[in-house]
């Protein structure tokens, strides 16, 4: 691996670890390990032996967003197209994590900012430990929730709380995250990498293509209606009774063993 | 020998072909498109064939022409090429055709797409025109089909950038019938093929010929065409059999008589 890599990764046992590695910055992205990054979701994209992918940080933060030091906005220089990296970088990102038909566990060890709360809460199951926090902070600067964060909080914690989330950038504590329903479970700091990985194992023996399926099927109904979603369920399910997966599940719960699922 | 460009499939009364260039992403060379056109005027004429369904691989229905040929192209050659002629024998086609687009249907690919009756598309669908990035413009009906199925605004943004449009955009737009899971797409054409194919093959015939009539001729003339087509079926054992089953409570028989 190289010494400037900004992001590595590892996989094992079926489970393809992420790790957003520029501690000094807080995780904070500029566009070289958004490449990385990008480089590395390929890997769980194309690899049928990747069946979870966990996205945690190294050091004290797990990702404080955009890097602002990249940024060069004094008066009297032509003003940036803040635009250009949503659509180049982070919207790409995000739509990527949410179709990714595999679970994604985010294991939030630090601080969350901006956009960096955003990715936390694209895991389809996110894990925080009981130091970490959210913040909205794009209010402070003029700017609004990117990355899906205009989405992801009314979705998760319902209109009040994601207006004031968004309008006052407040430190929200995990307890706090846990309580208003934005994620799965807190741990004790020390233990946060046990439970993930714990929990990682176990979903990577899980039947995987119909796991992609629920994901899907979640996804689908924040946008859809009840018809449409009743619909998109009965596609999905014709999909998931043809797996290989739901015929090893039937036939292992008939003889009363253990199902050993191949993910697919 | 040639190469054979289609994959043909049968099951019960529907025709399955699928375009099969990969290495090309389903170009739509001269050769393969007369392929497609004999495979369709068989199915025509063969009695056991009620419906057509037209597809291409996960990624690509089909992108477009085949680039080689047009740049050999003169005004000369333009003038004479037989494409106009196969193009034109597709869209004789008496039998219903149903697209099942995964991934793109470019230029001519998604010519074939508009001049097909039914498309069912999946999520990773796009359509679009990207004629104009090379100089061209669409010359197998995409700016008069397109035109005449989205609208004017539609048909000027998709042909003047060359951009194409994605799966909800086209159902929004008119452009498709139906959306579903990409994995499915195949499937559920097949589905409908079938549903079509079990009805009575004259009425099939004349209804899809009165729709297209539609886009022909104005109002009336449309409506006394219809009228005549109507009229014909009433001589027709099908159309006697159909209406017997209906008040008899029990499945129609039908002999395409």
């Amino acid at each position: 691996m190289q010494n400037n890599a900004m992001i590595l990764t590892k996989q094992e046992n079926g489970v393809l670890t992420i790790t957003l590695n520029r501690p000094d910055k807080l995780n904070s992205f500029n566009d070289e390990m958004h490449q990385q990054l990008s480089e590395a979701l390929k890997i769980a994209e194309r690899e049928d032996t990747v069946r979870c992918l966990v996205i945690t940080g190294s050091g004290r933060g797990f990702c404080a967003g955009q890097d602002l030091n990249d940024r060069n906005v004094s008066i009297g220089t032509e003003t940036p197209d803040l635009g250009y990296s949503v659509e180049t970088f982070y919207n790409p990102l995000i739509r990527r994590l949410i179709a990714l038909p595999k679970p994604i566990i985010c294991s939030v060890n630090g601080v969350a900012a901006g956009a960096g709360a955003a990715i936390a809460l694209a895991g389809d199951i996110v894990i925080a430990a009981k130091n970490a926090n959210f913040i909205q902070s794009f209010c402070r600067l003029g700017l609004v929730p990117d990355s899906g964060g205009s989405w992801f909080l009314p979705q998760l914690a319902g209109h009040a709380r994601a207006m004031g989330m968004a309008l006052l950038g407040d430190k929200i504590s995990a307890e706090q995250a846990l309580q208003w329903g934005m994620i799965w479970q807190v741990t004790e700091s020390d233990a946060l990498a046990s439970t993930v990985n714990t929990l990682a194992q176990h979903l990577a023996t899980q039947p995987t293509y119909g796991l992609g399926l629920i994901k899907k099927a979640i996804y689908s109904a924040a946008t859809n209606t009840l018809d449409e979603q009743l619909d998109l369920e009965c596609d999905l399910q014709r999909l998931g009774g043809r797996s290989e997966d739901y015929r090893e599940g039937v036939d292992a719960f008939l003889n009363k063993r253990e199902p050993k699922f191949k993910g697919r | 020998m040639q190469t054979d460009w289609i994959l043909a499939q049968t099951a019960n009364r529907v025709l399955t072909l699928t375009l099969n260039r990969p290495e090309v992403r389903n170009a739509l060379n001269t050769d393969c498109l007369e392929q497609l056109v004999k495979y369709l005027e068989q199915a025509d004429i063969n009695p056991d064939i009620g419906a057509v369904v037209i597809t291409g691989n996960t990624r690509f229905f089909a992108a477009g022409a085949d680039l080689k040929e047009l740049q050999q192209q003169t005004v000369a050659t333009a003038i004479t090429d037989r494409r106009p002629q196969v193009w034109r024998r597709f869209s004789q086609v008496t039998k219903p055709i149903i697209s099942a687009v995964n991934g793109y249907a470019l230029g001519a690919g998604f010519e074939l797409v508009l001049a097909s009756d039914i498309v069912i598309a999946g999520e990773s669908a796009r359509f679009g025109l990207p004629e104009i990035t090379l100089g061209l413009i669409p010359g197998a009906g995409g700016t008069q089909r397109l035109v005449r199925s989205v609208g004017k605004s539609l048909a000027m943004q998709m042909v003047l950038t060359g951009e194409a449009i994605n799966a909800p955009r086209a159902l929004q737009a008119g452009l498709i019938n139906q959306i579903c899971v990409d994995k499915l797409v195949v499937e559920y054409a097949q589905k409908i093929a079938n549903r079509i194919s079990a009805h009575a093959p004259l009425a099939i015939k004349a209804a899809k010929a009165a729709i297209n009539a539609a886009q022909e001729m104005s109002l009336s003339d449309g409506l006394q065409l219809e009228r005549q087509y109507f009229v014909s079926l009433a001589g027709t054992d099908d159309r006697r059999e159909g209406i017997n089953a209906f008040f008899e409570k029990r499945p129609p028989k039908f002999t395409g008589q």
